[in-house]
């Protein structure tokens, strides 16, 4: 066994090892061996070839079992197919020249064909050629097998093909030949031969097996890479390639499309009919499955029962003392002792607190140091940006100005004609002709403005609707009211916010697509103005929208409003009255409001169509005069109320039944159905809390406190206004700025002629501050919305001063130059926390916006209990003098008073004596004093008088 | 006697900012009082335990030490606590923050 190549297969002991004869023949086949080769062949050459003893009893064995097959006559016709698969180490190529064809009767094509090659031949007849022929002999090559070859008859097979390199195969062996020759029979055949094997595996099992490690042999194809070769998708098919062209004159061509009906033409109609699609019924040939073994595993749980749950919690009432123990203790020595001790300490302590704040963060208030004015931190206002448009508001006043409440960096100036009345009434013909307007400026675009408004006369004054922006009322020069709508190109002004210019670039870019028009200013006409016979009959001085969360009735009283809307306007008019004024239909208009749709040239909204021209004012307050006739030119107005604070209608709320209607939040955005949803204001209730006066600067700088609340004539029962609470002088021209603080409700800032005032409500002797007479006229004055002691105020020489009433109240913190000419407006906007900006306006029409410095919108530390402490000692202040004016009047009525009794009732002249008696008590008076002092000096020693004799 | 605690309690009841003072006794229940009556148990309760904490941390480190005094300062108030024999004076104080 040891010389011997085994088999890694080699203990398969099958009786296939017989076959195993000539080692060196099975090598030489071997390479020649079939993948196809039948499964038997396969095991055969697997196993292992056995040790020569073995063999030679398996020789003997095989003898035996010769005789099997000799007893069965090979039968020559056998399946070709059965004998090309019989390519073994048996099968031995040979070839046999055409001599001993004829010798053996075997000729190609004659005795043995391709249908039928064996030929049987006889052992005998080959020894006897071999004899005869020696080395010639075709079978010389294999002469040892054929002696050694058991059987009597040896087959031949012809290999037409030459399949196995030469013309004849030889058989070496007897058993191969029995399986060519009969396999089917050989099958049958399988019981006996195992019967013997049985016995020869017997006799082989005392050889001991003994493993030799397999070594490495030559890669054999076996057939497995056609296997992968098959199992790999290739490309078959050639891809197909379409071109398809078209004539270039068809391109562009003139085309008309129209409607046509698909059954009149012959091919309009192609009927699509519903099919089944093949590729989707593909029945499932091939299923894969694959099964693994998991090993068992099973989810469990457990839980605690849950018993019976129930809400429930202890408490102990909280010990008290009973009133009698508490007495008791109260008085008890040993409370008062604990109290003794005790109270010092605290005594102490609260000493401690009061003295000093041992807690107060001193670095903090540091840092503010170098915030105030005079430091060299930048604390100028900058230039951010100027507007003024060549056509439209070069060289006129402007008049009025406004930032958008919503949309931010939109500015909106109203511009008038640069004339006194006379000029006015000289070139009214030229000035009928020129365009009043508004402009809307984005900061995107400083050379067009965004929208222009047309009014019918030079506005004087506007304000944006602070709930729907959209909407602008305005007041002309000639008492009319006018309105406005944009809601329709409010989108124009929400593009300029950004990114305007390249998006205007890029649609201008397509061609065919130029819009002209998108790049002209839209002008909009005014969709709304009052009635004339019941407007103002003087320029409209000032316009206000009431807070959204207040109406005013025909009382006069303030009535909450639960839509949050702004729908009323407070005027004031030279003509010496004030009107309000709503912008909701009333009912009986409500109904005709939208009947028909009329020609509408120019474009203007509808909103306000109910209004046009039939506008009345619900209330118009007549300011007459406290004493003699006429009446006072009011030019500004001032209300309590500030649009935003909600905290009086919060109260009702809270107050009120909780059943009632919340407060309904509309969108502002209501664009055409403006307001028209607001009931009738008899259900509304009053605001309680709001107080229904106010202040009204004049045209002749007189500062006026006045109640809206109408009040029956005792005369004639008419409501009618009431008079002026108190009318003060304290400055020398028109009233410019009439504007209650962002922080205190209740103070407020005049200003008019040379100097300005503050005032605050309530207090009605005297301002809590008055500046000196300035050198130049104050045309304007505003709060800064961050900083309650700043204010801003404007001059007639283009100064802008900064005024903070913390840094010094006798001149202003800062002055800055602006222009050229005379400022008519100053608004500062607080934009982020980052920006503050500052609009001001002169009179040639130039629009400056400037950039407010850190210190000036900062709030410093401490700044708001500054100023209301600042307020709260002026107040007390008057408060302090008024209470001396009275006592003083009192005095002095008191002092009038005794002097002319005392002229009435002259005392009579004292008589000479009565004068001597009582000069003469004087001296002896005198004496005794001086005595006196002189003994308690020790000067003069007092005769002690001796004592009486006994 | 009882118009002198009355007196003494007064007395500290007018200095400035001083919001309310009370009496508990040794159980923490409040004797006398110028807080309403929720605020007070409150403080009582609390304020007890607090002090009777802070006394034990005093003792623990010194035992012949004791508490004679308890400052706490909160954003809105100082709150003093002073415990004797028997009883336990509160004295809560607004805090005015100077702006």
């Amino acid at each position: 066994m040891a010389d011997e190549p085994v088999d890694a297969k080699g203990p398969e002991k099958d009786s296939d090892n017989k076959e195993d004869i000539k080692p060196k023949s099975k090598e030489s086949t071997r390479p020649e061996s079939k993948a196809s080769s039948s499964s038997k062949t396969d095991e055969e050459k697997k196993t292992a070839p056995r040790v020569k003893s073995a063999k030679s009893k398996k020789d003997g064995k095989k003898t035996g079992g010769k005789g099997n097959t000799k007893s069965k006559p090979a039968e020559p016709k056998e399946e070709s197919t059965e004998k090309d698969g019989g390519g073994q180490d048996s099968m031995i190529p040979l070839f046999i020249s055409s001599k001993s064809q004829e010798i053996f009767q075997c000729v190609a094509d004659e005795h043995v064909t391709e249908d039928n090659p064996h030929k049987l031949i006889p052992k005998d007849a080959i020894i006897q050629d071999m004899r005869e022929r020696a080395a010639v002999s075709d079978f010389h090559p294999v002469k040892q097998l054929i002696l050694d070859y058991p059987g009597d008859e040896i087959l031949l097979i012809y290999d037409a093909d030459f399949k196995y390199g030469q013309n004849f195969v030889l058989v070496s062996s007897d058993e191969e030949k029995q399986r060519i020759l009969n396999p089917v029979v050989e099958q049958a055949e399988d019981g006996s031969p195992t019967g013997e094997e049985g016995e020869a595996v017997e006799e082989i099992d005392p050889v001991v097996y003994q493993y030799v490690p397999p070594e490495p042999k030559e890669w054999v194809s076996l057939g497995s890479e056609k296997e992968i070769e098959e199992a790999s998708w290739k490309e078959t098919e050639q891809k197909i390639r379409i071109t398809i062209r078209r004539a270039r004159r068809e391109f562009g061509g003139a085309l008309s499309f129209s409607d046509r009906n698909a059954d009149d033409a012959k091919d309009g109609y192609i009927e699509c009919v519903p099919f089944e699609d093949k590729s989707f019924s593909l029945k499932i040939m091939e299923l894969d499955k694959d099964v693994q073994a998991v090993s068992t595993y099973t989810d469990q749980g457990s839980q605690t029962v849950w018993k019976h749950p129930c809400n429930k919690y202890t408490q102990y009432a909280p010990r008290e003392l009973t009133e009698a123990e508490q007495k008791n203790l109260l008085s008890s020595e040993t409370l008062y002792n604990f109290l003794d001790r005790v109270t010092p300490r605290f005594e102490l302590a609260l000493q401690q607190n009061d003295i000093m704040d041992v807690f107060r963060d001193d670095w903090k208030e540091l840092g503010n140091e170098d915030d105030t004015f005079g430091s060299k931190s930048d604390n100028h206002l900058k230039e951010y940006q100027s507007f003024t448009d060549l056509q439209f508001s070069r060289d006129k006043v402007l008049t009025c100005i406004a930032w958008h409440p919503s949309i931010k960096g939109i500015i909106a100036v109203s511009c008038a004609e640069k004339m006194t009345y006379d000029e006015r009434v000289d070139n009214s013909s030229r000035i009928i002709m020129t365009q009043s307007l508004i402009l809307i400026w984005s900061f995107s675009d400083p050379i067009h403005p965004q929208i222009l408004l047309e009014a019918p006369e030079d506005i004087v004054c506007f304000k944006f609707n602070p709930t729907d922006p959209n909407i602008i009322a305005g007041g002309c020069i000639n008492g009319q009211i006018v309105l406005w709508d944009i809601s329709k190109y409010v989108d124009r002004l929400k593009n300029t916010q950004r990114g305007k210019q390249s998006k205007k670039n890029a649609m201008l870019n397509v061609p065919g697509f130029e819009d002209d028009s998108s790049d002209k200013t839209p002008v909009v006409r005014y969709c709304a103005s009052a009635a004339i016979e019941s407007g103002h009959r003087n320029a409209v001085a000032d316009i206000q929208w009431l807070p959204d969360h207040m109406e005013v009735n025909r009382f006069g009283l303030m009535v909450e409003n639960r839509n949050l809307q702004s729908c009323q306007l407070l005027t004031a008019s030279v003509d010496g009255t004030i009107g309000i004024w709503d912008t909701r239909p009333s009912k009986s208009q409500s109904q005709t409001a939208d009947d028909g749709k009329e020609d509408n040239p120019l474009g203007v909204a509808t909103t306000f169509k109910h209004l046009d021209l039939t506008w009345k004012p619900i209330i118009k307050i007549h300011m007459s005069r406290l004493e003699g006739s006429g009446d006072y030119g009011p030019v500004r107005v001032s209300f309590q109320e500030r649009q935003g604070d909600r905290h009086l209608l919060e109260k009702m709320q809270k107050e009120g039944s909780a059943g009632k209607s919340s407060i309904d939040r509309k969108d502002s955005n209501m664009g055409g159905g403006f307001g028209i949803r607001s009931g009738s204001a008899k259900e509304k209730r009053q605001l309680e809390g709001a107080t229904t006066k106010f202040f009204v600067g004049t045209e002749d700088g007189e500062l006026i406190y006045a109640d809206l609340k109408l009040e029956k004539d005792p005369d004639s029962g008419k409501l009618v206004p009431p008079r002026a609470d108190f009318v003060k002088s304290f400055h020398d021209r028109a009233i410019n700025t009439l504007q209650r603080s962002p922080f205190f409700k209740d103070i407020v800032l005049v200003v008019g002629g040379w100097n300005f005032s503050i005032w605050k409500e309530g207090r009605e002797s005297n301002p809590l501050l008055i500046s000196a007479a300035a050198s130049k006229q104050f045309t304007c004055g505003f709060w800064s919305p961050t900083r309650p002691a700043v204010f801003y105020l404007g001059t007639a020489e283009g100064n802008i001063e900064v005024w903070d009433l913390l840094d010094r109240t006798h001149e202003a913190s800062l002055s800055q130059n602006i222009s050229a000419s005379e400022i008519t407006n100053v608004y500062p906007w607080h934009l982020s926390h980052k920006q503050q900006l500052l609009a001001v306006s002169d009179n040639v029409g130039t629009l400056h916006i400037l950039e407010v410095p850190w210190t000036l919108r900062n709030l410093t530390h401490g700044e708001l209990t500054s100023v209301t402490s600042y307020f709260d000692r002026e107040d007390k202040r008057l408060e302090y003098q008024e209470q001396r004016e009275s006592v003083h009047q009192e005095n002095k009525r008191r002092l009038d008073a005794e002097e002319a009794a005392k002229k009435i009732a002259q005392p009579p002249e004292p008589s000479t004596e009565e004068v001597d008696n009582k000069m003469r008590t004087l001296w002896l008076e005198y004496l005794e004093d001086e005595k006196k002092f002189l003994l308690d000096l020790g000067l003069v020693e007092e005769k002690e008088e001796p004592l009486p004799d006994v | 006697m009882s118009s002198e605690v009355e007196d003494a309690l007064k007395r500290i009841q007018h200095m400035k900012d001083v919001h309310g003072t009370i009496i508990i006794n040794a159980e923490g229940t409040p004797v006398k009082t110028t807080l309403d009556d929720s605020t007070t148990l409150q403080y009582a309760a609390l304020i007890h335990q607090l002090t009777a904490t802070a006394k034990g941390t005093i003792r623990e480190m010194d035992p012949q030490n004791d508490l004679t005094f308890l400052r706490i300062r909160s954003k809105k108030h100082e709150i003093m606590v002073s415990p004797e024999k028997g009883f336990m004076l509160i004295v809560v104080q607004n805090i005015t923050e100077e702006k």
